[in-house]
């Protein structure tokens, strides 16, 4: 596609260019004036200003005139080899689209042999080589580190990925989904519905379902609460759905906190978790099925090691 | 009647402002500094959270302190310089306390979380409008000065000054066109990579007209004055003026290197970036090379040190600067420290140096002074400024050359050597020298003020320097 909606504007801006730049020329040319002789003083100017302010009018120095005529030729140059008058490509014919996808392509040809090998293998012996693992450690530094930590420990809000508790699941073919395609887990609002009372009342019997503390009258009240609006993606016992990615209320895990007060939060607000899809963050970088194998086999073996 | 003295008062009014202001505006870049070590610092209060203190930062030191600076010495130089008095005194006030009103608009809306998301261009549209009326009058003061003057030719510094009132107009309202939808948000009218080249077209003006230009005008009154000494070249003065003012146009492109800008534009933005470095330094040579005949002075007289220091780090970032816009040093350095360094070296070294010399000049005779309270004061705020500009200009330059090599660190088999977190780590201790340098540096402004605070205390307000009657050719 063209950088310019006419033809006409490719124009304007190559002459406007090109007359800038000979104009500077003419212009310091105009201005030169001959060298001082040997112990010749400089003109003094005969204009005053504020008492004592005067010019003198020495030539413009040699050396900077130079510098001057220099860049100029170094532009002209320029705009003949690379682009920048209008549509003229420029004779290297260089576009930055074009020297990011020939850096890909080398990149490709240059790593392939790296990767082939594990392509070919499954993600569990993937897991287990110490070469595979630390190319993922640093694939994992680089895209996943940000929100789940160096130590793939997580965050509130990002999950733990080196225990054994997954929201969608830890077989290698779900964590690759994952990865690749990314994850909404969405909790919906409910804090209208519920109401201040009740949404205590849910609260307290979900810190039931795990054993902690809680209120049994209030916990007791939130039963068919739970029953009538969580049930549905948590399953009626608490344990979660994977499918879902909903969370199991049962176990000691808890993304977003486990305090009374964050539980009453997370109801009454919901929640929206989002992992982005590592297809579209790689994009057109070299090697991506490899990235996307080596980082899934990385995950995998974080919690098969505990 | 034809008046017979000279109006000071506005002119004082600025000065003292621009003390106050480099105070306030260099302390929250010292929190900010710090902010950078712990994170924590402002214990998560929003409105001193990072994102809202940098912009406020920004204008304070820019527009503030630099600003009042500007309005100073152009209407002290433009009066003395055309032997008349400022004309149109009601107007002249109004921008001084319409200036002051667009400072505290900053500082509340800003911290407020306000912003328009121009970089350097961050004020809501109303506040706009008020920086519009503010310059309008300021150009209606300026220029009518010099239509009243007495002198024939229009002195140097005035054709500077002129070219900075009249560009920072139209860079203003170009960059600020957007449709407001409330009292307190707009949208730029924009849109797109047209939206950041306008931007950028804005930015690097700012610091060409605002930053560059304005303050060569300033250095052109004060070293010749201080230096006792003619300007070294006329023909240098006229050269270097036009082309620099003609050429720094077309150079904000670079700001944009390897983005979705067209490649034309982005070497258009390179190649007259490098055709910017002679012009640029044709200032510091006429600075410079004005001071032959007089460079014992430099030994006794701090203030000539604050003035020669400045050019000489304005010709440090001059050449730093070109030299960055070229694409291949452009892609290790964009949005490492290392541009953090550059700015500084400018903001520090040049504006804030040539600004303090000049006032240390200009604040006792605005008080009826021969010189101010305490010449050993100013030799030794010349001294911690110059360390802490070193100071932070070093680090940042290591710390940015190390985050950029750090960045595009490769292993044998594709993966980055280096995560975000591992190179964060890295940049800690240029962060702290960063952090001692900039405290350094506000630390010599405290002195200012108390050498300021001691010279005006003691001197009287001259409101009545008489203007000398016999014109001069």
């Amino acid at each position: 596609m063209s950088d310019f909606t006419s033809g006409f504007w490719p124009i304007y801006i190559s002459i406007i260019t090109l007359v800038s730049i000979v104009g500077t020329f003419i212009f310091l040319r105009s201005q030169t004036t001959r060298k001082l002789a040997p112990g010749e003083k400089p003109e003094l100017i005969e204009h005053t200003w504020d008492e004592d302010l005067q010019d003198l009018n020495n030539p413009l120095p040699r050396w900077w005139l130079g510098l001057f005529y220099g860049t100029l030729i170094f532009a002209l140059a320029y705009l003949v080899l690379w682009p920048g008058l209008g549509n003229f490509a420029g004779v290297l014919k260089w576009t930055s689209t074009g020297e990011y996808e020939a850096e890909v392509k080398a990149a490709e040809a240059k790593f392939q042999p790296v990767y082939a090998g594990f392509m070919k293998q499954d993600i569990a012996t993937v897991a287990a080589d110490p070469d595979a693992r630390a190319i993922g450690k640093n694939l994992f530094l680089t895209y996943c580190s940000q929100c789940h930590g160096s130590d793939a420990a997580g965050a509130k809000g990002f999950p733990n990925l080196t225990d054994a508790d997954w929201l969608y699941g830890g077989d290698p073919d779900t964590l690759k989904a994952t990865i690749t395609d990314g994850r909404a887990g969405v909790m919906p609002a409910l804090g209208d519905a519920l109401g201040a009372d009740g949404t205590r009342q849910v609260a307290n019997y979900v810190l039931s379902l795990s054993g902690r503390k809680h209120d049994a009258a209030q916990a007791a009240a939130g039963k068919p609460k739970f029953e009538e609006n969580c049930a549905a993606c948590h399953m009626p016992d608490g344990t979660g759905m994977q499918a879902m990615g909903a969370p199991n209320l049962t176990d000691k895990v808890w993304l977003y906190g486990g305090s009374e007060a964050a539980i009453i939060e997370t109801i009454a607000k919901g929640r929206n978790g989002v992992m982005p899809a590592m297809a579209q963050t790689l994009g057109t970088t070299s090697n991506k099925d490899a990235k996307l194998h080596l980082l899934t086999a990385y995950v995998y073996g974080l919690s098969q090691k505990q | 009647m034809e008046a017979t003295t000279y109006n000071y008062k506005v002119v004082r009014q600025f000065a003292i402002m621009t003390v106050v202001w480099g105070i306030v505006g260099m302390l929250v870049g010292v929190i900010l500094a710090a902010q950078l070590i712990w994170p924590d610092l402002t214990f998560g209060i929003e409105w001193l959270s990072y994102g809202r203190l940098r912009p406020l930062h920004t204008n304070a030191v820019i527009f503030a302190f630099g600003g009042s600076g500007l309005f100073a010495v152009s209407y002290y130089i433009v009066q003395r310089t055309c032997q008349t008095r400022l004309w149109a005194a009601p107007l002249a006030a109004f921008t001084f306390w319409g200036w002051m009103a667009v400072i505290v608009l900053a500082a509340v809306t800003l911290p407020l979380g306000y912003t328009s998301s121009k970089e350097y261009a961050e004020l809501e549209w109303p506040i706009d409008l008020l920086i519009t009326a503010v310059w309008v009058a300021y150009a209606l003061v300026f220029f009518g000065t010099i239509v009243k003057r007495k002198t024939k030719h229009i002195y140097v510094s005035n054709w500077f000054f002129g070219a900075y009132i009249l560009t920072i107009a139209i860079l203003h309202i170009v960059n600020s066109m957007e449709l407001p939808v409330t009292l307190t948000k707009s949208y730029s009218m924009y849109a797109g990579v047209q939206d950041a080249m306008v931007q950028w077209w804005y930015g690097h003006n700012a610091v060409g007209f605002f930053l560059t230009t304005a303050f060569l005008g300033m250095m052109y009154y004060f070293i010749p004055k201080q230096a006792g000494r003619p300007i070294y070249s006329y023909r240098l003065s006229v050269v270097h003026f036009w082309s620099l003012n003609f050429i720094y146009m077309w150079a904000g492109p670079h700001h944009l290197q390897y983005t979705a800008l067209p490649d034309w534009a982005q070497s258009l933005g390179m190649v007259f970036s490098l055709m910017l470095l002679a012009p640029s330094w044709g200032g510091m040579m006429n600075g410079i090379m004005t001071l032959s005949g007089a460079w014992h002075k430099l030994r006794t007289d701090p203030i000539l040190k604050f003035l020669v220091t400045a050019l000489s780090f304005y010709g440090m970032s001059t050449f730093e600067g070109p030299m960055m816009s070229i694409k291949t040093v452009n892609a290790l350095s964009h949005y490492t420290e290392w541009t953090i360094g550059h700015v500084h070296s400018g903001a520090l070294g040049w504006v804030a140096m040539i600004t303090i010399g000049s006032m240390y000049y200009l604040i006792p005779r605005l008080f009826g002074r021969e010189s101010m309270y305490s010449t050993k004061l100013i030799e030794w705020h010349f001294w911690w400024s110059t360390i802490g500009v070193v100071l932070y200009i070093a680090s940042m330059w290591i710390a940015g050359v190390a985050q950029g090599l750090m960045w595009r660190a490769a292993n044998a088999d594709g993966t980055l050597t280096y995560s975000f977190a591992q190179v964060l780590n890295t940049m800690y201790p240029f962060y702290g020298i960063r952090l001692a340098g900039g405290a350094l540096f506000f630390s010599g402004m405290l002195l200012m003020a108390y050498n300021v605070w001691q010279t005006v205390r003691a001197g009287r307000v001259v409101n009545d320097a008489p203007i000398p009657q016999a014109v001069h050719a």
